[in-house]
């Protein structure tokens, strides 16, 4: 039945990828083009560029294209389950842990010994994501007439107007849509 | 925005209220507010840890930083996507088992929905030439977010100026961005430096 089968690709995909994000491509690939053959390499390849074009995890939306590709929205559903199974009860269980014993002291500084490595994922992440959207590559361009003016504009407002007013980033994001519609069509 | 404005205000007038009643708009407010962060967070990963730390952290008080530092961290270490995993465990820390299936429901309806529509004609969405230039500067404002937040967290560490967290902080950004080390192998190191420190410290106390 293609609903189980769906569920159960990508629970396993959900269980196996770990870190999140890019990390399940190649996973995804694997269950989707080699295992069964639900999809194309070109719709493959469409799959990843609808992913990132879309709000949500790129698992999730693969999961979901893939999904009503070969069976519809229960298709979507069926996948979009499958991955997020394993999660809620791994995540779940380490959520219980985590409160129980986040006091203790050797908890306590095994986890401030993360925290800075965590804002500095984080701001790699922002890295990767400010050279594509000013340069389209996700590092350092090699020259400057790879990036774009207008960008960057865009870029300096919504980071001015969130330091200054300290606005919701809903609206910094979505202003920032705007401003890419109005400013990117301006030849 | 007009709901969340509404829940507060009968926060504000809630002392003759039952409890349940303000636990459930509680799970209300929870679940609207992952899925408002789901349904605009592009580019996936980490980049919806800043902004609920913005949401749960700044706006609604739910957390502490240091918590939500900790969750992003269990989160990357965990299998499946970094977003369902986080809010897993901000739901679970809000209302418990169903404070978390809660959220992931609010994680996974908008990209499901919005997926399943679009795959009924992404050949012309792919190819739209006004879909691509309002993406092109959404990527702008999700960039200025972050790095807003990264301010924000730096901001202690480096008042405090204390080496260990600055020494941590520039090791990890160097060795993920520029030497491709797993962020897993990563955690797990900055984690065994903090125990480290945890026994060192213990032990000087006893010498003192």
């Amino acid at each position: 039945m293609i609903y189980l089968e769906l569920f159960w690709s990508f629970f396993q995909i959900g269980l196996f990828s770990i870190g999140g994000g890019y990390a399940a491509m190649p996973l995804i690939q694997h269950q989707v083009m080699e295992v069964h053959s639900w999809i194309t390499e070109t719709q493959f390849a469409d799959i990843v560029t609808i992913a990132e074009m879309t709000p949500g995890p790129v698992a999730i939306n693969s999961a979901t294209f893939v999904g009503t590709l070969t069976a519809g929205l229960p298709g979507a559903i069926a996948a979009t389950l499958g991955c997020i199974v394993p999660s809620c009860t791994i995540v779940m269980l380490l959520a219980y842990l985590y409160y129980r014993f986040r006091n203790m002291k050797m908890i306590q500084g095994i986890l401030s010994g993360i925290r800075p490595a965590v804002i500095a994922m984080i701001f790699s992440a922002g890295m990767n994501l400010f050279f594509t959207a000013v340069s389209g590559a996700a590092s350092l361009p090699g020259s400057l007439s790879e990036i774009n003016s207008k960008a960057v504009v865009i870029f300096i407002g919504a980071f001015f107007i969130l330091r200054k007013w300290k606005i919701s980033p809903i609206w910094a994001m979505l202003g920032s849509g705007a401003a890419g519609l109005i400013l990117f069509s301006l030849a | 925005m007009i709901g969340y404005k509404r829940k507060k205000k009968d926060f504000g007038f809630d002392e003759g209220d039952d409890l349940k009643k303000i636990k459930k708009s509680k799970q209300l407010q929870l679940f609207f507010s992952v899925f408002r962060l789901s349904a605009c967070t592009f580019g996936g990963g980490f980049v919806i840890v800043p902004l609920m730390k913005k949401r749960f952290v700044e706006e609604l008080g739910w957390l502490d930083e240091q918590e939500m530092l900790d969750i992003a961290a269990i989160a990357q270490s965990s299998p499946g996507a970094v977003a369902v995993n986080t809010s897993i465990l901000v739901g679970y820390r809000v209302s418990g088992v169903s404070g978390a299936l809660l959220a992931v429901g609010g994680t996974v309806i908008p990209p499901l929905v919005i997926i399943s529509v679009i795959s009924m004609f992404y050949q012309a969405f792919r190819d739209n030439a006004i879909v691509s230039l309002v993406m092109a500067g959404l990527l702008c404002g999700v960039a200025a977010v972050i790095f807003d937040v990264v301010f924000d967290m730096l901001k202690p560490i480096l008042q405090k100026r204390q080496l260990l967290p600055i020494l941590v902080f520039a090791g990890a950004f160097v060795a993920i961005r520029y030497f491709d080390v797993n962020m897993i192998l990563v955690i797990f190191l900055c984690g065994v430096i903090g125990a480290l420190e945890t026994l060192y410290d213990g032990k000087r106390k006893k010498e003192l």
